[in-house]
Formats: C-alpha cells, structure tokens, sequence
C-alpha cells in the first residue's frame, strides 16, 4: 500500500457500501484504491487546512438514492469536495456522494481520470438518472459553471438555478437535501476571471485572486444541511411548476447560506476573543487574520 | 428449429452453430469462408450472402430463424469492400427473410454503435442515438447496418426481428476487437486517460444469442456481462504492460514501432469509454453471465501467453 494512503481511511473506503469488483472497481470506475488517496489527502484540508463546520450531516440518508442540492462558494471545487469528504467522515457507514462535473475536464488528461477514479462523473442527466436507479447518492449544484465564476463581493448570493435537478427528482422519486455552504469565496476570493486563460487551458474561465492562482486560502468553511424535500409528480410537468419548486429549495439554501453566515461570524469572533485573551495573559497569540 | 446462420465461418459463428446443433436445431451456414473442421450435423453453403446461390438456400432449405453474424469489422476489411459486405449483406438477408417466410430474424450488432466521446453516458440505454458517425466515421457502416435491421422492425410486421448490440469478446479464442488489440506484449494507451472497458467471455456471448433464438425477443437489446474495468485493469490482467503515450505521440506512433494500425477515430475508444445498460435483455430473457471478468481476462491470458 501506497504511503499516501492512511491505513485507518482504506479501513473505511473499505466499508462504503458499494459493489466494488475483485479489483476494487465500481460500475462506474471508481476505484477503492484512488478513494482512500484521495480521502486522505481530503481528511488533512477538511480537519487542518481550512476548519469546516458542519450542521444537519443526520438529514443524509444512510441509504437509498438522495440528491445533495446546494450552492457553489469559490472559483474551483472545494464546496464539492468538503460535501464529498463530509459525507465519507460524518456518516456512519460511510457514503460517496458522487458529483456531475464540468464536460470539460473528461477531455483533459488526468483530470477526467482522477474525477472518474474517484466516482466523479461527467455531469449527463442519462448518468445521473442511472445513479439514483442505483440507489446512489448525487451531489448536485443547479447553478453550474455560473456559480462558480462568483466574484467576491457575490460570494453569499445565488445565481440562477437550472430546473433538470428538480424534474429528475421527481422522474425517480428522489428526496432532495438542501445545503447550504460559506468560505467558499473567502478561500478563493475571484476579483476576476480569465476566459482568454481558460481557453489555453481547455476550461470555461479560469478564477484570478489576488495573489494571482486559485490556490485557496486556509480559513473556516461552513456546511449546513436541511432537512430532506420531497416533491410529488412525474417530471413532466410545465415550467410554471417546476420553477416554482426549484425556487423553494433556491430559498432553502438562501436560508441556509445565512445560518452557516452567522454560525461562521460567531466562529471567528469567538477565536478572535481568545485570541485577545491569549494576549491579555501575554502570549503573543498567532494573528490569524480573516475576511469576516 | 431450422436456423440458417449467414457467417457461420467467423469463431462466434462457429460457436453458436455448435451450441445449436447440441440443443437439437438444424443448422445450416452460409459463408464465403471455409470451415474445415465443421461437425457433420452442420449443413455448410460457400456462398456469398449477395449472391443468388445465397437465395437459393432461403429458398430451398426455408429456415424459421436467421442468425446474421456476416458482418465485418474495420480490423479485417479495407472500406469499401467492408461497406458492401455489411450494408448489402444486412439488406440481402432481411429481403430473403421477407419472401421465404422467415419467422424470426437475430441481427448481431455491437456496443461500438453508440461510439466514445467525452460527454457519452455511461451505461447506454437502447434509445441513445449513434454517436459513433462523428466520433469514428470508419464505423459508419456497422452502425448504418444496425439501424437498417432495426427498420424491419416497422418495414417486416410479420417477421420477429431482434437487434442485439454486444459489448466486446474476450476469451481463449481470442476472437474481436479488443482480444485483438490486446495481442502484443505492450498495450499502448493514452496517457492520462483510463476509460472503462466492457467486454464478455465467448461463452456467454453464444449463451446470450441462444437465449435470444429461445425466447424469440423482439426489439433492440443490449447485451452485456460482468461489469466494465479500466482498460489499464484489462491490459494487467491480461497479463499485458500498458505503455501509456501523449495523445499526439500516439497518433504519430500508430502503426509504427509494432503499434496496431488504427483509423484516427478509433482513440476516441481508448480515451473514453462505451458502457451499456443490458438490463432489458435480462428481463426479456432471464439471461445470467456464467464466467467474471477475472476468468474471461485469466482465460485469454493462459491462451495467449505473452513471449520472452
């Protein structure tokens, strides 16, 4: 075994209820040897780098088909990977909440590989449709690649929902389970994205910060889930319907996104408190400095 | 049951031949290709299937059931001679099927029709359209051919028509696309690129045509086995060494240094991968694979030992 594989993660890659073949590969290519590499190198980010605070995890289901609903928090996917890593850590077994990624990165060498590796698929209605056929868990993030191009100052706003998510929940009789993320734009604060650089790089845009790379920031990150959402039809129904549920749960996560807001504003007073007390008592405390 | 098979020469032909004439059919075959060592129940025609003699035998032996394997891959025909065999040999066998009172007729098609690209689902349900004609044009005319069966299915009412769209073989025979790919010592692959393969073992693959001769299923159906592996996996396991090469290497490399000769669009299939859903051939037939894909790759690897 690889030395990037903690022994305690394979143990729990291990228990994933997913029907792994001889060679530890899924019907969908993922690959148990790549999860407990990657959860490994996950676990280090989510319990040391950035601090991510997480309300609601007992909303997921331990089983059966659900879809993750929530909104996109900075220029590249770290919302994605602390709901994924949340999912692996906080639930008992534990789950893969498995993404619909951009079309672009299965064109890009490696990139695809590992997303696939991972459990990671290219983001097609026909795939997901047979993942909740599999009783598997979906994450899903109705705003897109408009989402993640947020600038700064709208990093707690919501963009515009696409309504797919919502009809093939009902299609397939999927709960949905909101949630809401902040930090996001704090860790990777966009003042602007590139389109020009995204095109050399066979992305849609490419995020700039201020110290130039979407390398993210180590500040504290919250993940709040709400109770699941059930919505009763087939899937067929006109727009006027469909817009009106998605715009329920659109207004779920907004409500959401405020108590990780506060929950995180409390969080950081609180350490800046003991902070000044640290100092008080004349230790020259560490000046962790953060964006709010 | 009297069961004419057109191709019958091909492994896959002769295996379902065999395995026919042991459940007590009458088998009859029809192929330009010899088939030496034929057992002696099995009634051979060296025929072309374009050609009058193959009518002739419509016409005088008038078997219940077609099964049509004589169509060929770009792995064994240059194009033009290819596009001939498939589409007028698929034409030629439905058009015999229709005036000599054919009950039932099996096209043998394969996954390949729904071709790889970056943004193709995986797991293919019936319905998916053919990407294959833009990603991998020398395809073209397998999926054209696939399509033409599926016209008999409103053009010929009276006849019971089943389109079977099979993932790759591999086996001991080491008969089909990939067993063929895989032969060499060292298996090229795109680097950074893994996609998944899905493939059957030979013995299933004649189970599955049989059982759609049995149940006489009518439709489009996929057909699958064990579930799909990494083609690094399969190139292991088959106790090959994957020599994985730059996208522009490899189309630069392609055959050159011992590296098959592969139309440009045929790295589409090693970048990406092509999955099927087969479970409505399941229902429809209650069909069970017998052999994983351990076996099936341990099987081709103890048949095909690689040398030095």
């Amino acid at each position: 075994m690889s030395l990037l594989i903690d022994p305690e993660i394979a143990a729990r890659v291990d228990r994933l209820e997913l029907p792994f073949n001889a060679y530890g590969v899924d019907p969908y290519g993922a690959s148990k040897q790549h999860l407990a590499r990657l959860f490994t190198l996950l676990r280090f980010l989510y319990r040391h780098y950035f601090s991510v605070g997480v309300e609601g995890i007992e909303h997921v289901p331990a089983r059966g088909r659900a879809m993750l609903v929530g909104n996109h928090s900075g220029g590249i996917a770290i919302d994605g990977a602390m709901v994924i890593t949340s999912c692996f850590f906080e639930l008992e077994p534990p789950r893969l909440a498995q993404g619909m990624a951009e079309k672009f990165m299965a064109q890009t060498p490696f990139m695809g590989l590992l997303a696939t590796r991972s459990g990671q698929l290219t983001g097609l209605v026909e795939t997901a449709e047979h993942l909740l056929h599999d009783e598997r868990l979906l994450m899903i993030f109705p705003e897109g690649a408009r989402g993640t191009a947020k600038l700064y100052p709208e990093r707690n706003t919501l963009v515009h929902f696409g309504s797919g998510f919502m009809r093939l929940a009902m299609k397939t009789r999927t709960p949905i389970i909101p949630f809401g993320f902040v930090g996001g734009g704090e860790a990777i604060p966009t003042i602007a994205n590139s389109y020009a650089l995204g095109k050399l790089l066979g992305a849609p845009y490419v995020p700039i910060t201020p110290w130039g790379v979407a390398l993210p920031a180590p500040v504290r990150l919250e993940l709040t889930y709400s109770a699941p959402m059930n919505f009763d039809g087939t899937g067929t129904e006109e727009d006027e319907v469909i817009e009106g549920y998605v715009e329920q749960v659109k207004q779920r996560i907004a409500g959401l996104i405020e108590v990780g807001r506060e929950r995180r504003r409390k969080a950081l007073a609180w350490s800046r408190d003991a902070e000044d007390e640290a100092r008080i008592e004349g230790e020259t405390g560490g000046t962790k400095e953060e964006q709010r | 049951m009297r069961v004419l098979i057109p191709g019958i020469g091909g492994v896959l032909g002769q295996r379902v031949a065999r395995r026919l004439l042991e459940q007590g059919h009458e088998v009859i075959g029809i192929d330009r290709r010899p088939w030496p060592d034929a057992p002696p129940g099995i009634e051979l025609h060296n025929v072309d299937i374009r050609k009058r003699a193959a009518e002739d035998v419509f016409r005088k032996r008038r078997p219940q059931a077609v099964i049509h394997m004589a169509t060929v891959t770009h792995l064994v025909e240059k194009t033009a001679e290819r596009y001939k065999i498939n589409l007028g040999g698929t034409r030629a066998v439905f058009e015999h099927c229709r005036d000599w009172g054919v009950e039932h007729a099996i096209f043998v098609g394969r996954h390949t029709y729904y071709g790889a690209a970056a943004d193709s689902p995986l797991y293919h349900k019936e319905e998916d359209p053919p990407m294959a004609v833009t990603t991998f044009p020398e395809l073209s005319d397998l999926v054209a051919a696939d399509l033409y069966a599926c016209t008999a299915l409103w053009r010929l009412p009276n006849l019971c028509t089943t389109v079977l769209r099979m993932v790759y073989t591999l086996g001991p025979t080491g008969h089909g696309t990939l067993a063929t790919f895989l032969r060499g010592r060292h298996v090229p692959m795109v680097l950074g690129f893994d996609p998944l393969f899905h493939f059957m073992h030979e013995e299933d693959v004649t189970t599955a045509i049989c059982l759609a001769l049995e149940k006489r299923v009518q439709g489009v159906y996929n057909v699958a086995g064990p579930q799909p592996v990494p083609l690094s996996v399969v190139v292991r396991g088959t106790g090959r060494a994957p020599i994985p090469l730059p996208e522009f290497a490899f189309r630069a490399a392609l055959g050159r240094f011992g590296l098959p000769r592969l139309p440009p669009g045929a790295l589409a299939h090693i970048m990406y991968p092509v999955v099927v859903d087969s479970e409505a051939f399941r229902a429809a037939t209650g069909f069970v694979h017998q052999v994983d894909e351990v076996r099936a790759m341990e099987e081709y690897r103890n048949a095909f030992p690689v040398r030095g």
